[in-house]
């Protein structure tokens, strides 16, 4: 018999409704796995013991009542940059060390009304900001493929437990990989909506104009119905998407005949690991095999789009940042005037990533600098879009890469903020665009570490994306599990 | 090109409290990120709108009505410091 | 001897009586405890969005269109960022390049001398909480806590920014005056200044006369009333000029207004080394006007004040009886409904202006308390104008109409007041005096008129005040001569 932990939602959700098993029963499976990985993983930084048993509770008396809601009964995670009442939000940070916040966010009350069932909230690179997740001020996530290594960043916490089981699904970040990149790394399935479909209210931002709340899933068939319970205009959110929601998951089993696929000339060459290039390039076969058109494609533009991307992320962080002050809420250093106070509560409750972009952000939108930095950089911006918008004359849909590396080694990059930006070099393009993409796992490496795809669609595009990379999933064959998600793993 | 920063008004603009040694750190690091940064320069802008919105959406309201505030006790709860109601904080040095 | 001339620039906050803030649902009226009216977004906690209010957006319209702007087609937020406990965000979000509104005008008058003040633009922003300080002497330097409340933070409000066009302090308080009207006028904001609802930032600076590079400013901000305006302006070009002509320059700056010593103060000059940063809020959409939304501002203009004076001017109101007419709306109906029936425009403002505003303000009374309406004005109009009443005689009966003593002639008559202008009864009671002083008489025969003013004295007692004093003065001439 299946351990509960390792079934996909969709398998959860018919096993529910047929009365196989209950909610309890799965929050149980959810918890067990949990106690046993968390100490190699360290993914969870709070879990809700009693908020999901009340919800898993309410979960099983409503589908005994017949209520078919997609999620319901469904234990997932939320990465702790989600803010959810009454329940511990850190981002990662010291600076909101035992916060419980008076509100939840869109995306979070959307869940709880699909009648999923919210286990805990999964670390994170504070604030965001990374690729490791190894800027967390609460320890780093363990890759469960290889616990030395990272599981990726910024949501390397959600990736994880999808990965090994302590959760059916996971809602990550994504602002210039953060999804995806993880998602990569661990063997899962990731989705970066296009920009204004999720809500952002309640999402601790980063950078309000790159940001965007996402799932992490076993398959694809999961991550859609994730999207899709999220997904939907918000009156509390002025930038989010007031037209028809894509249909997401109709084309799921449609195929890929006629598609046509751009595989970006940039992203697959130098800079990418050469095992990655191969995985990469033996999926775009399966996809031409499957009656795809492929077109090698350049996007010139993508040559700028990390250095447009570190500053203008960093700019509007550097002001998103600004309210941490220890006025209203979170840590608060003593100082005996107020601004002492506060320089001191953001030197001590800041770690050094956020601290270095936050000054570089302040740096590039300073008198003087503005036009140079942060306006040129805008500009860049939209000559990137313009690429895309010519390059989706041409195809349907974009790939790559989603990462040009594996797994990385713990501590292997912190030296030199540098060595990490350029982690993000295949997926922050589509950030700047606006656009969505999602990561299908295809492969494995040498050392056993999973290789990420990455599929690309124009804005609204969601629907022949998830047609993409359903295929891409069918024909990958990849249904390896790490070493840590099974029944057999011992707790320490 | 190297960039040359003045990192101690940088770090007073954002209020952040760093050491000297600090200081200097982040400024290596800064100057570094910014001549890799520095590449969007060479291209070609003349004439190009800058995208702050990757959607071509224009006026998002929301109508003029009261939908209801906090509880006191709740936007207090995570306050450090309170009396009376009020948010305390020590006294500001400065007066605009 | 330099002549010098003064030259203003203002900057007007106005904030909005929308009934929720600018960008979240807690309410604008808030009562007196603290921290009542605050949510997620107003008090910027982590995750929280702003939404602007439509109808904040449609009243900064209406000023821009009152003032003559336009409004533009493109128009940004931005944030300014800078730290201050009493700012949540630790960033304002305002507007910066692409304002709402931009080159408008408002006219304003000085005792007969009119002057065109230009508008530069008219923007959004927010306001900030406020703080009050603990500590023995109740001031900001030296306490030792401060405490925040935010039911203020998030409110709507509006910055008009006039070009220095302004040269005299008592054009800046005609042009606060003249602003506040219009605004009021508008229904968009009650403009309190004793409240803050309204509030002045002066630029002032000086120059000699016949030069046109500007001079070294100094900025007084925060001035909460007219007086305060006018004085603080006059001050600081007082205490400019002084400087300059000792040969001394002017440190441009930040200073503040001392009301109880009459004085401004230098100010620390952090705001000049701060720098914002402005940069477009991503979190925000543009905003798109279009002619559609123009012409539904333009249509929804009500008569400002300077079109009520230029039409209570055509009606035949002198310009200081349309200047009281413009700001009470009961007066002004009582003078157009008054007129329409006749009645003699320059009699009614004197009247309006004069006894009723005294009236009104001694009682502390609105005019539909008193006993006064149109019909009693138009019947006293018709009573003076037949010198049924002489001018005196017409403001008793006034002041008993407005004390509810009936309607004009049942009045005059009760009170004995009608004038004599019966020619008969007048020839009898000239006769009468002429008869008592005939060396008056031949005084007046001789060429020496002053005696005329006595003689006609001596009748007015004799008849109780009553007679017709030009109808007196012209028989006694007549007599006097025939």
């Amino acid at each position: 018999m299946t351990d509960l932990a390792d079934l996909t939602i969709a398998q959860a959700t018919a096993g529910l409704r047929s009365g196989e098993f209950t909610a309890i029963d799965l929050l149980d499976a959810v918890e067990r796995r949990a106690a046993v990985t968390e100490a190699h993983l360290h993914a969870y930084l709070t879990l809700d013991r009693e908020g999901a048993r009340s919800a898993a509770l309410a979960a099983d008396e409503a589908i005994t009542s017949g209520d078919r809601r997609p999620l319901l009964g469904i234990p997932i995670a939320v990465k702790d940059n989600m803010v959810t009442k009454g329940v511990e939000t850190t981002a990662g940070s010291q600076i909101l060390a035992g916060w419980k916040p008076p509100y939840s966010g869109t995306a979070v009350l959307r869940l709880e009304e699909a009648g999923a069932v919210i286990v805990g909230k999964t670390n994170l690179d504070e604030f965001a900001m990374g690729s490791s997740t190894e800027n967390s001020a609460y320890g780093p996530t363990r890759n469960p493929w290889n616990t030395d290594t990272v599981p990726g960043g910024s949501s390397g916490g959600s990736a994880a437990v999808v990965a090994v089981g302590s959760a059916l699904g996971a809602f990550g970040s994504d602002t210039g990989g953060s999804i995806r990149q993880p998602a990569s790394l661990t063997g899962t399935v990731g989705a970066k909506p296009t920009y204004g479909l999720v809500s952002r209210y309640g999402l601790i931002a980063f950078a309000s104009s790159l940001d965007q709340i996402g799932p992490i899933a076993r398959t694809v068939p999961d991550a859609a119905m994730l999207l899709e319970a999220v997904t939907g205009w918000d009156p509390l959110d002025a930038t989010s998407y007031h037209g028809d929601v894509p249909a997401i998951s109709r084309s799921l089993d449609t195929g890929v005949a006629g598609i046509r696929v751009g595989v970006v000339s940039e992203l697959t060459g130098e800079g990418i690991d050469p095992e990655v290039l191969a995985a990469t390039t033996a999926a775009v076969g399966r996809l031409a095999d499957a009656g795809a058109e492929i077109v090698e494609l350049s996007l010139p533009a993508i040559e700028y789009a990390l250095s447009a991307y570190y500053l203008i992320a960093p700019a509007e962080c550097s002001a998103n940042l600004a309210r941490f002050d220890g006025v209203r809420y979170g840590l608060r250093v003593d100082g005996s005037t107020t601004e002492e106070m506060m320089a001191r509560t953001r030197a001590e409750g800041f770690g050094p990533e956020v601290t270095r972009r936050i000054l570089l952000g302040t740096y590039a939108l300073s008198a003087g600098y503005y036009d140079a930095f942060y306006g040129q950089a805008q500009r860049v911006r939209t000559l990137l879009r313009r690429d895309f918008a010519a390059a989706y004359e041409r195809v349907d849909v974009l790939v790559s890469p989603t990462s040009p590396t594996t797994a990385f080694e713990i501590g292997s990059k912190t030296t030199d903020p540098l060595t990490m930006y350029l982690a993000d070099i295949c997926t922050i393009a589509t950030n700047l665009a606006g656009d969505p993409a999602i990561s299908v796992p295809v492969g494995l490496d040498a050392g056993g570490l999973p290789i990420g795809f990455q599929i690309m669609a124009p804005a609204l595009g969601e629907e022949v994306m998830f047609q993409v990379a359903a295929e891409v999933e069918r024909r990958a064959g990849f249904d390896t599990r790490p070493r840590l998600a099974t029944s057999e793993v011992v707790a320490p | 090109m190297p960039v040359e920063i003045d990192i101690a008004r940088v770090a007073h603009l954002a209020r952040i409290a760093l050491t000297d040694e600090e200081l200097a750190a982040y400024a290596a690091q800064l100057e570094n990120i910014l001549e890799h940064a520095e590449r969007v320069q060479a291209l070609p802008t003349e004439g190009v709108e800058p995208t702050s919105h990757p959607l071509p959406v224009v006026n998002a309201f929301r109508p003029d009505e009261v939908t209801g505030s906090l509880d006191r006790d709740d936007a207090l709860a995570g306050a450090p410091e309170v009396e009376n109601g009020y948010f305390r904080v020590p006294r500001i040095l400065d007066e605009s | 001897m330099t002549e010098w001339e003064a030259v203003i620039g203002l900057e007007t906050h106005v904030e909005l009586q929308t009934k929720s803030k600018m960008f979240c649902g807690c309410p604008v009226d808030f009562g007196d405890e603290p921290n009542t009216a605050v949510c997620p977004v107003c008090l910027a906690m982590p995750g929280a969005l702003p939404v602007p209010n439509e109808q904040a957006i449609e009243g900064i319209l209406s000023i821009g269109d009152a003032l003559d702007c336009t409004l533009t087609e493109r128009s940004l937020f931005y944030r300014k960022n800078y730290f201050y406990p009493d700012l949540p965000k630790n960033y304002q979000i305002s507007q910066y390049t692409f304002p709402l509104c931009v080159d408008g005008r408002l006219d304003v008058d000085v005792d007969g001398e009119p002057t065109t003040v230009g508008i530069t633009r008219v923007h959004m922003e927010e306001d900030t909480g406020k703080s009050t300080h603990l500590g023995e002497s109740g001031r900001i330097h030296g306490a030792e806590n401060t405490l925040l409340d935010f039911n203020r933070a998030g409110v709507p409000l509006v910055e008009v920014v006039s070009e220095p066009d302004i040269r005299s302090p008592e054009q800046a308080r005609a042009y606060g005056v003249e602003l506040q009207r219009i605004v009021r006028v508008l229904g968009v904001s009650d403009a309190r200044l004793e409240e803050g609802s309204m509030r002045f930032d002066a630029n002032i600076s000086v120059r000699p006369v016949g030069t046109t590079e500007l001079g070294t400013r100094t900025e007084v901000k925060n001035v909460n009333s007219l007086r305060s305006l006018q004085r603080t302006i006059a001050y600081e070009i007082e205490r400019q000029i002084e400087i300059l002509e000792a040969g001394g320059s002017i440190h441009q700056e930040t200073r503040h207004w001392d009301e109880a010593k009459g004085v401004t103060r230098s100010g620390r000059t952090k705001e000049e080394s701060e720098d914002y940063r402005y940069f477009q809020d991503p979190d925000l959409l543009p905003l798109s006007i279009d002619d559609a939304w123009r012409a539904r501002v333009a249509a929804r203009r009500p008569e400002l004040p300077a079109g009520k004076r230029d039409r209570y001017a055509g009606l035949g109101a002198d310009r200081r009886t349309a200047e009281l007419l413009v700001d009470a709306g009961d007066l002004a109906g009582l003078f157009e409904d008054a007129v329409a029936e006749g009645a003699d425009p320059r009699n009614v403002g004197i009247w309006l202006t004069g006894e009723v505003v005294r009236y009104l303000r001694s009682e502390s009374v609105d005019v539909a308390e008193t006993g006064l309406t149109a019909a009693s004005l138009v019947e006293l109009a018709a009573m003076v104008g037949d010198a049924d009443l002489s001018a005196t005689a017409a403001k008793d009966v006034l002041a008993a109409v407005l004390a509810g003593e009936g309607e004009p002639r049942d009045v005059a008559e009760a009170r004995d007041l009608l004038q004599i202008s019966d020619a008969s009864a007048i020839e009898a009671e000239v006769a009468a005096v002429l008869d008592q002083h005939p060396e008056a008489l031949e005084k007046i025969r001789s060429g020496d008129a002053k005696p005329i003013g006595f003689l006609v004295g001596q009748v007015m007692r004799a008849t109780g005040g009553r007679a017709d004093p030009r109808m007196v003065q012209d028989l006694i001439r007549r007599t006097a001569s025939g």
